[in-house]
């Protein structure tokens, strides 16, 4: 017999929802220009951000976004040295934040702070003031990925044909590096900053097989991700699993088939 | 007049040596390197590029190098690996600035720009229809035309890192096409294809030289097949060795040190032996002294 959920449920699932469609073409070109650490790294320069937000009681998501921010301009900075392999730093700054996120939030630490609903976000406990986040950001974010689409996937495709073809390859980057800022800081709520990239990354994964065009595999890891809502908001309310793995073990298992599916048809 | 004007001119920082085939490679003759007295601006040239030089991690990898590419003529640059040959490539574009120097491009130059190297990530789903109309103001009509002229019609629906090395390069030529170029710059074309595909694809080079009156600018490092099709041939190491023809070019002693002496019968035209050794210091390439031919006669 079915019932009609809950409030809470409903939230979750517009603000899954809408994150993934957000989510989706930024993930594409994360995979395309192998950045996924160098989001990872990002995603847990939010807890950072968090602590500083508890500390100074500003809103944490605005902490967030700034961490992520400063984070993506010390990498800009890392990707220019050549002491250390990017790969190195990257390994380095990685753990370093998470650690010192995780240390600086059990220090600044007060009634009702939750480190786990941090590290693996709590979708049911999306407010209102969240859903507005997810969709005036994410409406925000979307309207400059339109703009940036084409000049992101020809420097994703080969950067130095596009730039002899005109194209300042600083800006768009930068700005990407800014969305990806944001939409990390505002999907952390929902499925923490360890699970953050799943949301962005497998989805773009999944529809790669699938995909013959940049703008079909957007929309279709757009797609994709919404099922993987779907079905990981059903598994986590049947089986009392936390909301964000539920999606991520969703969204892999999608992955997983679609990558099987690809491979049998000899791609 | 630029210093590539004539068939067999040393580059610029050369004073007239005692004979024809005289070569400024690899030694040092004494003076300074002069600004080249000629006015870029009063050329014909669809790029002209004066004193470039340019410096990396302390080192100078392009040296004073002057060049003229004009409407309907194919300049090859040749040079061993490490010569600063794609370095020039990315200065002419604007990819990157020169340390010293400069480049005159006229505001009619439009440049189509073939890379060397195009592997695309298969990460990437890509058709070559999608490719092509890619940032392009191309109608679907004018995609296909392009693809024709560069014989890869058959490729429009294929995905983009499915292609063979030929195919690539043939697509990559009908994006440049699509920019409706004056002056197609290639950077090694022929990597990744194979003898025949070497020689059909000099060949559409050729082509659409003639069907366009385009000024071609060739880099490679293989000798012969280019050369042969080339009207002017720049040696570069560092600096410009010597240019030319490319008869002239493959018997030039500084071109010999640098390929050996059997690149030289390549172009199957006779070289003369040379009895003697320019007084080399060897300031930029010492090894060459042991490649120089000193046998046959």
């Amino acid at each position: 017999m079915f019932e009609w959920p809950d409030p809470f449920v409903w939230r979750a699932f517009f603000a899954a929802v809408g994150l993934a469609v957000v989510a989706a073409p930024l993930g594409c070109i994360v995979v395309w220009r192998r950045m996924s650490y160098v989001g990872e790294t990002l995603s847990q320069a939010g807890l950072l951000g968090v602590a500083l937000g508890l500390a100074a009681s500003v809103d944490l998501t605005l902490a967030v976004i700034l961490a992520a921010i400063v984070a993506a301009a010390v990498l800009t900075l890392l990707q220019r040295q050549t002491v250390v392999p990017l790969d190195s730093a990257l390994g380095l700054m990685h753990h370093a934040t998470l650690a010192l996120g995780i240390a600086a939030i059990s220090l600044v630490k007060g009634p009702g702070i939750d480190l786990m609903s941090y590290l693996f976000g709590d979708v049911f406990a999306v407010t209102r003031a969240d859903l507005i986040w997810v969709y005036a950001g994410g409406a925000v974010v979307l309207g400059i990925m339109l703009y940036l689409w084409k000049p992101l996937v020809r420097l994703s495709l080969h950067e130095e044909l596009a730039t002899a073809e005109g194209i300042n390859p600083k800006l768009p980057r930068a700005a990407f590096d800014l969305l990806l800022a944001v939409v990390i800081a505002v999907a952390m709520k929902i499925v923490g900053v360890l699970l953050v990239m799943a949301f962005l990354v497998v989805p773009a994964v999944a529809a790669r097989p699938l995909s013959t065009t940049p703008e079909r595999m957007a929309l279709l890891a757009a797609g994709m991700a919404i099922l993987g809502v779907i079905l990981g908001l059903w598994l986590s309310l049947s089986s009392d699993v936390p909301g964000g793995p539920s999606i991520v073990i969703a969204l892999c298992t999608i992955a997983a088939i679609s990558l099987l599916a690809g491979s049998r048809r000899g791609r | 007049m630029s210093a590539l004007d004539s068939p067999l001119k040393p580059s610029p920082d050369a004073t007239p040596h005692g004979e024809a085939a005289a070569c400024s490679c690899g030694h040092r003759h004494g003076h300074a390197h002069l600004p080249p007295a000629s006015d870029p601006l009063k050329t014909d040239a669809l790029i002209s590029a004066r004193g470039l030089s340019m410096m990396r991690a302390g080192r100078e990898v392009l040296s004073n190098v002057d060049l003229d590419v004009r409407p309907g003529e194919i300049v090859t640059l040749i040079g061993p690996n490490g010569a600063g040959k794609t370095t020039l490539v990315r200065l002419l574009l604007g990819i990157e600035q020169p340390t010293r120097g400069r480049i005159v491009k006229p505001v009619r130059t439009r440049i189509g720009y073939v890379p060397q190297r195009f592997d695309v990530d298969s990460t990437i789903p890509m058709t070559v229809a999608s490719f092509l109309a890619l940032g392009a103001d191309a109608s679907a009509n004018d995609i296909k035309a392009a693809l024709d002229e560069a014989g890869a019609l058959r490729t429009l629906n294929q995905q983009l890192s499915k292609l063979s090395g030929g195919e690539t390069q043939r697509v990559l030529i009908a994006r440049a096409l699509l920019r409706r170029p004056n002056l197609l710059i290639l950077d090694e074309p022929a990597s990744g294809v194979d003898f025949t595909g070497e020689a059909d694809l000099y060949d559409l080079i050729d082509r659409l030289r003639d069907k366009h009156n385009l000024g071609v600018l060739l880099i490679s490092h293989d000798l012969h097949v280019v050369m042969a099709r080339s009207d002017r041939v720049i040696c570069l190491n560092g600096h410009v060795c010597c240019s030319g023809k490319p008869e002239d070019v493959s018997q030039h002693a500084a071109y010999v040190r640098i390929f050996g002496p059997h690149a030289a019968t390549a172009l199957g035209v006779y070289r003369h032996h040379h009895d003697h050794q320019h007084d080399l210091t060897g300031e930029t390439k010492p090894l060459v002294e042991a490649a120089a031919p000193g046998r046959g006669s």
